[in-house]
């Protein structure tokens, strides 16, 4: 049984389709990347999943249970198991480096000040900002506080992480070290990891699974060889990275020599 | 015409709705506060912030509220030959009224603007998001600490500036214009009712210090996430609270001593 089952997902922003009848399984263990064009709902996806927004219809569950009707005590309680890592890092600016990952420990155990200590220097030292320790969250580079709120959401040994754009802002050399580390916790721990990225050759590299969003649907599923291999124009655009083919670059509306023509607008 | 009454329509219904959100907030913020028994630093913390720094402010603007109450006062009482009573009405202008509301306006201004602007900037740069995610309740972690923080702060705040007030037109009556200070203190003393003036005062003071901090939290926990939305909302802190203030004053007053 997959650890995620979202069946028929519909989620509408007002007058915008964001997903008509998504259907998605995560399996255990494994790491499934979601990509798509920017814009196309990934991050919107995995706060569907987080129980913070709600769907206009179809179910998502997460380890057999229906996170949208879960009561307040229990989807907090699912969501101890569920670690995120957020597009924009989401660090506590009030606190410094050390305080944050710490800060999901000291909110859920009593674990000693010692071993609080030991267990956030292991952390940081694996995103290799140990020595960052004091620094506060303001005096970070948009890498740097990735990082530490990988390490963040790392802290309480979830069942399942979520990588919202892990590798954006990261040099060759720390992509590099994050992606053997995101691969290898998944491995030694027997973590579920979902990743959001761009970053199709590295993501491709390390995903058993890989989901292709566009347009509110799944437009191909896969491993990464059966999506190379793929027949569709539109995946091997996307897989490429070419700019020119099915997929739109543009934001939807009318055309450019339209909007240039358009009387309207002259006033 | 049609379009202004439908927007009209618009206006009320999103008003209503906003209303009607503002009470379920509040009800889960009360609904926190019991768990803060085992968080006792995270309320000492932000009686600090919201209660310790708006102090200076307090005193100095109750200083000089007093001494121009003394001021102001003797010039019309000495006409009456009736320049003793500089006490009482020193006392009860600001026991009664000045000492609860302006010190509830500048504690909007003060701690009620920081507060907004601190909870937006939580929410837009996601860190409320994030502690959701973490399984921690921002309501409870963060706002409710605040909530009793500023409840029990306003209050104090209020006191401190009716008794510096008091002290500031002492100073000015006896100091600078000779009132006798036997007739300033013990006229004070016998004109002054603990219940009725006093005690209404602080009930007054306590009013405000809910509602406005009430206001400041949500309009933090409720500005669109971005930075005009929250400067936007820290402006409505203010302005919604003045109006706040001064109208329950009023109801307040007719209710304490209309009758
Ligand atoms: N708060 C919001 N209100 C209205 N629309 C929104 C809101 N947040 C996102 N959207 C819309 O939802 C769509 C999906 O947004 P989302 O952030 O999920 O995209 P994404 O796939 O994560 O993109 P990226 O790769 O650039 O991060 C976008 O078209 C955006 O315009
Ligand atoms: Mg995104």
């Amino acid at each position: 049984m997959p650890l995620i089952k979202i069946r028929d997902l519909h989620f509408y922003r007002g007058d915008k389709a964001i997903f008509e009848g998504v259907n998605i399984d995560i399996h255990r263990g494994k790491i499934t990347a979601i990509m798509g064009p920017s814009g196309t709902g990934k991050t919107t996806l995995l706060r569907l999943i987080g129980g913070q927004l709600r769907p206009d219809k179809g179910t998502i569950e997460v380890d057999g249970q229906d996170v949208h009707q879960l009561s307040h005590a229990e989807l907090y309680e699912l969501r101890k198991r569920m670690g995120m890592l957020f597009q924009s890092g989401a660090l506590l600016t009030d606190i410094n480096v050390f305080e944050n990952v710490a800060f999901p420990i000291r909110e859920h155990t009593t674990l000693p000040e010692s071993m609080i200590r030991d267990l956030v220097l292991m952390k940081l030292q694996a995103v290799g900002l140990r020595c960052a320790r004091d620094l506060m969250p303001g005096e970070l580079s948009g890498g740097m506080a990735r990082r530490v709120a990988l390490a963040r959401a790392m802290t309480l040994d979830p069942m399942m992480i979520m990588y919202d754009e892990p590798f954006a802002g990261q040099d060759p050399i720390s992509m590099g070290i994050l992606v053997n580390l995101i691969h290898h916790m998944n491995n030694a721990m027997n973590l579920t990891s979902i990743i959001v990225s761009h970053d199709v050759t590295e993501t491709a590299e390390i995903a058993d699974f890989i989901y292709l969003l566009s347009g509110g649907k799944v437009i191909e599923k896969g491993s990464s060889v059966q999506l190379k291999k793929s027949s569709s124009p539109w995946v091997q655009q996307f897989m490429q990275g070419l700019p020119d083919g099915p997929v739109p670059f543009h934001y939807p509306g009318v055309s450019f020599s339209d909007d240039l023509l358009s009387p309207e607008e002259i006033s | 015409m049609i379009e202004t009454i439908r927007s009209l329509g618009r206006w009320g219904l999103a008003t209503f709705e906003r209303i009607g959100r503002a009470h379920i907030f509040l009800f889960q913020v009360l609904a926190g506060i019991p768990g803060l028994a085992f968080r006792g630093s995270l309320v000492v913390q932000q009686l600090f912030y919201v209660g310790v720094l708006s102090f200076a402010l307090i005193l100095v603007s109750g200083l000089f509220v007093g001494m121009v109450l003394g001021l102001q006062g003797y010039n019309t009482l000495v006409d009456f030959g009736a320049e003793e009573s500089l006490g009482v009405l020193v006392s009860l202008s600001l026991v009664r009224e000045l000492g609860p509301v302006v010190s509830a306006l500048l504690f909007a201004g003060r701690a009620g603007s920081a507060l907004t602007a601190e909870i937006g900037l939580m929410k837009s740069t996601e860190q409320l998001s994030g502690m959701e995610m973490m399984a921690v309740d921002p309501i409870r972690r963060v706002i409710a600490p605040r909530f009793l923080a500023g409840f029990i702060s306003m209050p104090l705040l209020a006191a401190v500036f009716s008794a510096v007030g008091i002290f500031g037109g002492y100073l000015v009556g006896h100091g600078l214009l000779g009132v006798d200070d036997g007739a300033f203190w013990s006229q004070m003393q016998a004109k002054t009712d603990w219940y009725g003036d006093v005690l209404n005062g602080v009930i007054k003071s306590i009013v405000f210090g809910f509602v406005v901090t009430w206001i400041a939290l949500f309009e933090g926990y409720d500005a669109v996430p971005t930075s005009e939305g929250v400067g936007r909302a820290t402006t409505r802190t203010v302005v919604h609270s003045a109006f706040a203030i001064l109208g329950l004053d009023f109801v307040l007053t007719v209710l304490m001593f209309g009758g």
